[in-house]
């Protein structure tokens, strides 16, 4: 595969890993457990649609046909997306937030970490300025696992049903195909694999301080680096895209 | 005869212009002024999320969107900052939150009003938080400390917000055929209850009283308006929106708009709970604080459990 088509999917499915949480969050805005929590939401929201714009604008760039962040998040179809399934996942209750955002948050934070030495200097660049963020995305949420683990007895079953659910959706994080083979062949990105273990020992560290013992194993989530979402999906882009489609020939 | 001398002083400083602040002596009114006037504001910021963010998934554009989001993490903010504010007069959040859920609170009738299409996310800017800047704008200078304080920052992002809001409808009002026509749609529907965000007339208002003697208020509700309609009629104007009053005219004399009657009964009814969304936003926040009270409770419990730890070891 050509290194700058694989550069443009790169850079497209962090965006739609970004965007797509985002947008969950972002349904989130004036339904937190106290207005502190609305903040913080709002605030990691806002961190990831920054994220969004950065990577497809320079996705754009690199493809050099005048596509605008706009065109790839309102203009493509479900199938163009190619975020993990993780993002899609619907909010649930104050846990399933957590759980969801600690997976995302703790594999971003070592993906950006070796990212920000890439020999591309818009990913370099991108992924430094990322790394401060998301090491705020992460302790966030993983002290509210901690908190809500070793909280009451009801705080302790909701965690515990929540990481059930959405613990093996950290394996598509891990997956790698052409894109991934092209770039880590040409030094542009990390290899997952060599932070895996890392990752995983920070996410134990989390749970065993929030007297979690042990985390069921699901369906190994696959499919949304090739367009195949979850039925969530369906339900996200009709809303996020509700106005652009609906007055084809007004500019926003 | 203590009483007497104590609410002299208190005047005096008063009319020093010099500001109170919360551990000095107040009469138990002006205490009571302020927690209603002020957790009404408090309350209002927080229930004015409701509206417009309703809109954030649906925003057009990244752009709008993250505008959008950050508006309303400012409003939230707010409400943070006047809650805190008021909770230095001596009563809690918690306190401050139950007497909104059991409607013993209001906050503004505005916030009850529909948000119908994008256009009102730039009518809620430009006429709501407009409205609301002639407002705070006097408030600045309101005899409280804290509130006087609190108004002073939370202006300089209002006038942000506003300026954001007039951009969203200039915008469509020069745009599409169809974004003009949702441009002046929300102007019809905001522009009445923006006009009673100021409050009844001076005649026939019930909590003007001492607050003017206490410098807690520091112009009346029929200045304010006047104000607020003099300086948005020629943005209206300007973008070619037309505002939905007959009766409006330039009057060369006073150097002010005439303008029709306002609608008092309608007011009347929603600040009594009858208006279009009342039940709709005390029903979601409600929900909202009932939902979240087990992850309330567990904070608290870790937090316990901590403390305990820390004095065993």
């Amino acid at each position: 595969m050509d290194i700058n088509e694989a550069l443009i999917k790169y850079c497209l499915r962090l965006g739609d890993d970004a965007m797509i949480l985002g947008h969950r969050l972002s349904e989130l805005c004036s339904k937190g457990p106290y207005l502190e929590e609305d903040i913080a939401m709002t605030n990691i929201s806002l961190d990831l649609f920054g994220q969004t714009r950065m990577m497809y604008t320079t996705a754009g760039e690199i493809e050099g046909k005048g596509r605008t962040e706009d065109d790839f998040a309102y203009k493509r179809l479900e199938p163009e997306f190619q975020n993990v399934l993780l993002v899609e996942q619907p909010n649930g209750n104050f846990g399933n937030t957590m759980a969801r955002q600690m997976v995302f948050s703790v594999f971003y934070y070592y993906l950006f970490k070796e990212l920000q030495s890439s020999s591309n200097e818009k990913l370099a660049a991108f992924a430094a300025k990322s790394l401060k963020e998301t090491t705020y995305h992460m302790r966030h949420s993983c002290e509210w696992i901690v908190r809500l683990g070793d909280g009451t007895e009801e705080s302790h079953w909701k965690v515990q049903d929540a990481l059930n659910e959405i613990w093996s959706y950290r394996h598509e994080l891990f997956e790698k195909d052409e894109v991934d083979e092209t770039l880590i062949s040409a030094g542009l990105i990390p290899d997952t694999a060599t932070f895996k273990s890392a990752f995983e020992a920070s996410v134990q560290e989390v749970l065993d301080r929030a007297t979690i013992e042990e985390v069921e194993e699901g369906w190994k989530s696959t499919g949304g680096r090739i367009g195949h979402h979850s039925e969530y999906m369906g339900h996200i882009l009709p809303i996020f895209q509700s106005i652009p489609r609906t007055y084809p020939n007004s500019k926003w | 005869m203590e009483d007497v001398s104590r609410l002299e002083a208190f005047q005096a400083k008063i009319d020093r212009e010099e500001k109170i602040e919360p551990k000095d002596w107040m009469p138990d009114a002006y205490r009571k002024h302020l927690v209603r006037q002020m957790s009404q504001h408090a309350h209002s910021e927080v229930v004015g999320m409701q509206p417009e963010g309703q809109w954030i998934t649906r925003a057009p554009s990244l752009r709008a969107k993250v505008v959008l989001l950050a508006k309303v993490q400012d409003e939230a903010g707010h409400g943070l900052y006047l809650y805190s504010a008021t909770e230095s007069l001596g009563i809690s959040r918690d306190e401050l939150l139950e007497q909104l859920h059991t409607e013993k609170a209001k906050y503004s009738s505005i916030f009850n009003y529909a948000t119908l299409n994008w256009a009102d996310m730039g009518a809620v800017g430009w006429l709501v938080d407009g409205a609301a800047i002639v407002n705070q704008v006097s408030l600045q200078r309101t005899s409280f400390g804290p509130y006087s304080r609190g108004m002073v920052r939370i202006c300089k992002e209002e006038s942000f917000h506003q300026r954001q809001g007039y951009e969203i409808v200039a915008d469509m009002a020069l745009g599409s055929p169809e974004q003009k026509q949702m441009a002046q749609d929300a102007l019809n529907r905001m522009w009445w209850p923006s006009l009673m965000m100021f409050g009844p007339h001076d005649a026939d208002s019930p909590n003007t009283g001492n607050a003017t003697k206490w410098k807690i208020k520091r112009e009346t509700n029929d200045e304010l308006r006047q104000k607020f309609i003099d300086k948005t009629i020629q943005q209206a104007t300007v973008i070619g929106l037309t505002v939905p009053d007959p009766d409006l005219n330039w009057n060369k004399e006073t150097g002010h708009y005439d303008f029709g009657e306002i609608d008092w009964s309608e007011l009347k009814e929603v600040i009594n709970g009858r208006g279009p969304c009342n039940k709709q936003r005390l029903k979601h926040h409600r929900a909202a604080h009932e939902e979240g009270a087990w992850v309330r409770e567990a904070a608290n419990a870790y937090a316990q459990k901590q403390s305990d730890k820390k004095k065993v070891a």
